[in-house]
Parts: C-alpha cells; structure tokens; sequence
C-alpha cells in the first residue's frame, strides 16, 4: 500500500489530505494520471513528484510503502 | 549542536537567528527577512496562509545549507520559514549568514531565498477582498511543464 500526500491547491480540490492506493510497480506518470483522473486534478501535471521526500522523475517506480507526494510549483519565502 | 534549518508555527525572532550563526570567524552577519506584502501590483492582501510538506520542507532547507557550504565554505547559514496564517508585517522567512568577508554573506543570502522559491516544498495562499487563491511558481523561470524536477533539485 502507499500514502499519496497532496498539498496546496491539489489538497483543497481533492478535499483530502491524502489517499491511499496500491501503487507498487506503477511509475509516478502512472499513479498522475490515474489520480488526476480519479480525483479531477487537472493541474496535477503541472506538479513535480517526491518520493519519500526527494523530487522524483515521472518514469521513477514506486515500490510498496513509498510514500509519494504531490508538489505544486512552490511558492514560498 | 542546535538545529540551523527549520519550519516553525510561531513568531520568528530575528536576534535568535542570527544568534546561530554569530561565531568570532566572522566579519559579517546579512540577514533576510521576508515579510507579508499588502499590495501586490494594486490587488490588495488581506492575509496570506503558508502550508509546508514540513518533514520534506526542512530536509531541503537542510540541503540548502549544504549548497551553501560547496559554494562559500567559510558560511554559516540558518533559516527558519514559518506557516500557517500571517498577517501584512508578519515575518514569513528569516535567512541569516556569517561570513569572515561581507561580500560571501550578501552572495550566500540572496542564493538562498531564491532557492527556496524554487525547491523547498511551501506553499502561499493569498487572501484578497475578494477571494482567495494558492499562488504557483514565483520565479518564473520553472513551469514544470512535463512535471519534471529540475536536474538540481535531485539531491
């Protein structure tokens, strides 16, 4: 099973923080666009990817318990 | 040794931040401090609400400190960016930087705060008369078009 963490603008459309999914084997361009689907996401592409907390590539394979993240361009200082 | 990058809920004190990095080496302290806006080209902020991804968040600040160190081996840097709901005037961000030489500590502070609008994952919300919105990329350089990180970013 993995954690899938949405944050920002993704977090409030979704109306969760976050979802739990079998994703093991799936690569992060994968689980997008199921998600993205699923929970009408369209600006989830925009979104750069981490995998237990380092950016990710969209080709990267998610293993069981990988807790991946969703990061919308960042907009702080 | 006390903790030089992190994510706080609460006030920050600048005193205490450059405390961190005040060291008898050095011959210069620059400090940044990043504070709530009121007008943003005329639209007018009410206040604005920060969210982090705070474990990843301080991780990345953390390597910021790092960069800093490959590229002005004699810095020493602390940041400390808070969340949650700020009002105008409120501090968002505090930098600091010790150097032996002031021009390292202007050079180290700047790349800083640019860093951290392009990879530290913390998000602004904006809260105007009338409405609200989460605001995207501030440097208009990264679009993530293909949702693709920075080569960079990859540590």
């Amino acid at each position: 099973m993995n954690r899938i963490l949405l944050f920002a603008g993704l977090q409030e459309k979704a109306g969760q923080e976050s979802i739990d999914l079998e994703a093991a084997g799936k690569t992060v361009e994968e689980i997008k666009q199921e998600v993205g689907q699923q929970y009408q996401l369209e600006r989830l592409h925009e979104a750069m990817t981490a995998v237990n907390e380092e950016y990710a590539a969209n080709d990267y394979k998610v293993a069981d318990g990988d807790v991946i993240a969703f990061i919308p361009p960042v907009s702080g200082g | 040794m006390s903790k030089l990058f992190w994510i706080t809920d609460e006030a920050i004190s600048v005193e205490k931040v450059v405390q961190l990095v005040s060291r008898r080496e050095a011959g210069a302290i620059n400090t940044f401090i990043g504070t709530v806006r009121e007008f943003t080209y005329g639209k007018r902020t009410l206040h604005l609400e920060y969210q982090a991804y705070r474990s990843m968040a301080e991780k990345k600040l953390e390597q910021l400190g790092m960069e800093i160190k490959e590229c002005w081996p004699d810095a020493k840097a602390a940041i400390v960016h808070r969340v949650g709901r700020l009002d105008i005037e409120d501090i968002a961000v505090v930098i600091a930087v010790s150097t032996p030489h002031r021009a390292d500590s202007y050079e180290a502070s700047r790349y800083a705060i640019e860093r951290i609008k392009e990879m530290v994952p913390i998000w602004k919300k904006e809260h105007w008369e009338d409405g609200d919105a989460w605001i995207g990329d501030q440097t208009e350089t990264n679009s993530y078009p293909e949702g693709a990180p920075q080569k960079e970013d990859f540590k």
